[in-house]
């Protein structure tokens, strides 16, 4: 550590006002404060400061991602080799394939995005935020592993410019960043991100004879609860799917340490669990008379699947897109849990009803917290009235 | 007293067809004609034949309105406007038909609508009917070039992106192709001329500051 803060003592000089290269001072701000604790004190008045500032709070949740990304890269590997026609493949073998296929996609989407980060923090003369630490590393976990990097680079600049840096930069984006850039993606390349091809990582290789790649999702749709892998296979993972989606175990670790440190809210994931249960339960009332097999899918079978519990733990909770209101969350929860398991069923065509879900209600979320502020305002002047 | 005769390319003349090519333009300073943008732009050729028939429609209209700005009673000038600007349509809508029959169908009703095109009614409403008929034509062929420009810019870069073309003919090489590249469909969408515009706007904005509004 004391070599970093050499280093950066040397160079300092050069970067504050009036050195050769102040212009380019947020760039040197932010590997200062990345490294140290940033030892800024408040000038006039009181105020509280916390330990925990935005560097902190987003590196618990990129520890938070760890479990959900390691079983990702693993499950990568497993897939691949088993499409191969290797029956037990091997767990390290599994493990070193996943991380040749994932690392250069994280590696890509840090570069860019972190690029045009720094890019816009110089010319506007802002310190650079550190909202894409998170952003960086979920876009690569919500793609499939096949992706072709550069398509990985569009997404990545389509995110950060037109959905972020145009509204100002972190905190202020209306839509949640990750999901954005997949959005993108499988608007603008639709055969990379759906159907039963691109799921598992082949890496130019044949598959074996009959072997389908085919998500869960996409088998409900067809085939209704029968065709799908168990509750208990879902919930553990081990299937196709986007990278990091598809365990729910490593998942819920993720989720434990953001719900223990206090950064995610509870309020939302729990709405969530609830409106995704809901919408499953309505369904189901209805399977016997309809002839959509996927609604006879139980409610608690179509939470573990896809990705849902990916979404409810690191999207839905993002804290700048969701709502701000502790009501409000809750409604934005509820809702965006509802509108995911209902764009699974009655939609086709949009088998991961939870992305379409989620930007949705980012886009509602101001207006829900409209509503919960304006309600509490009339409940309160009603109570100055009658006293 | 004779008023000293004003030439025919004033300067305040000059100003009418240039002013809405950058700092009044109808699309990305007022913001008009927005849904013809988003329709029509996905390729050049549409854009093009688009911007040429609302090029006559704007001229024309503004030209017979000013002409006949002293005859029509206020209280009844938007119907009138609006029967010139559709007897417009109309004429250039079966043009088209007759002699570019394909891009007629390609465009459908679009022609038909632009009829509903409120950069037209605008410039009548706020230039042909209180000026001569002489500006009122500079001032309609400036609008209609803003709009065209803008148009053909938007269908430029969803045409190249959108499917590797520029006017129909296939620019992005075949070797592209094999090597992994994929046309963007999402550029196709309606959504993405929106954000084409909007990105047209902020280049604008950024080399012209005095566009930037104060908030």
């Amino acid at each position: 550590m004391k070599l970093f803060r050499n280093i950066l003592n040397g160079v300092k000089p050069h970067f504050e006002k009036g050195g050769k290269l102040e212009k380019l001072y947020p760039a040197y701000d932010a590997f200062e404060t990345f490294l140290f604790v940033p030892d800024h004190t408040s000038h006039s008045g009181a105020h509280m400061r916390d330990a925990i500032d935005l560097k902190r709070t987003m590196f618990t949740v990129v520890l938070a991602l760890i479990p959900a990304l390691i079983f990702g890269m693993w499950n990568t590997g497993y897939q691949h080799f088993l499409a191969l026609g290797v029956t037990e493949p091997d767990c390290i073998e599994s493990l070193i394939y996943g991380a040749t296929k994932v690392l250069p996609m994280i590696a890509v989407s840090y570069g860019v995005g972190l690029g045009i980060e720094f890019a816009f923090a110089i010319s506007r003369g802002h310190s650079v935020n550190e909202g894409y630490l998170v952003t960086g590393l979920l876009i690569p976990m919500i793609m499939p592993a096949d992706l072709p990097l550069w398509m990985l680079a569009v997404a990545v600049v389509f995110a950060v410019v037109i959905g972020k840096e145009v509204f100002g930069g972190t905190g202020m984006n209306i839509l949640n960043p990750a999901l954005t850039a997949r959005a993108f993606l499988f608007f603008a390349y639709p055969t990379m991100m759906s159907g039963d091809k691109v799921w598992i990582s082949l890496g130019g290789e044949q598959a074996v004879d009959g072997f389908s790649g085919a998500t869960p999702l996409a088998n409900a749709i067809e085939g209704g609860v029968n065709a799908i892998p168990s509750i208990m296979e879902s919930f553990i993972g081990i299937i196709p799917g986007s990278i990091a989606e598809t365990s729910g175990v490593a998942i819920l670790i993720g989720a434990a340490l953001l719900l223990i440190t206090g950064i995610a809210s509870w309020r939302v994931m729990i709405g969530m669990f609830l409106g995704g249960y809901a919408m499953g339960l309505i369904f189901n009332g209805f399977a016997d008379s309809a002839d959509n097999l996927y609604m006879a899918v139980p409610a608690i079978h179509q939470i573990v699947m896809g990705g849902f519990l990916f979404g409810m733990v690191f999207m839905a909770t993002d804290p700048v897109s969701a709502a701000q209101t502790n009501k409000g969350k809750w409604i934005y929860g509820f809702l965006t849990g509802l509108l995911a398991i209902l764009i699974r069923v009655v939609n086709p065509a949009y088998p991961e009803g939870v992305m379409m879900a989620i930007l949705f209600m980012n886009v509602m979320a101001p207006l829900v917290d409209h509503y919960v502020v304006a309600a509490n305002i009339n409940r309160r002047m009603k109570r100055v009235k009658t006293a | 007293m004779a008023e000293k005769k004003e030439a025919l390319f004033s300067k305040k003349n000059r100003k009418l067809m240039t002013d809405p090519l950058d700092g009044a333009n109808p699309i990305s300073i007022q913001v008009l004609g927005i849904c013809s943008a988003l329709a029509i732009t996905v390729q050049i050729e549409q854009a093009f034949v688009m911007s040429v028939s609302v090029l006559a429609v704007m001229m024309f209209g503004n030209v017979i309105v000013s002409a006949m700005r002293n005859l029509i009673p206020s209280r009844i000038r938007i119907i009138v406007q609006l029967v010139v600007v559709a007897a417009l349509v109309i004429l250039v809508n079966e043009l088209l038909k007759a002699f570019m029959p394909d891009v007629s169908e390609k465009l459908s009703v679009f022609v038909g609508l632009i009829i509903t095109n409120c950069i037209i009614m605008g410039r009548l409403e706020a230039f042909a009917l209180g000026n001569k008929i002489w500006p009122s034509l500079l001032d309609g062929f400036g609008n209609a070039i803003g709009y065209a420009w803008i148009l053909v810019a938007v269908a430029f870069f969803r045409e190249v992106l959108g499917s590797g073309k520029i006017w129909g003919f296939q620019i992005i090489p075949e070797s592209f192709y094999e090597l992994g590249y994929m046309n963007n469909n999402m550029m196709i969408l309606p959504p993405m001329a929106l954000i084409t515009v909007a990105l047209i706007i902020w280049a604008q904005r950024t080399r012209n500051k005095d566009l930037i509004e104060e908030n």
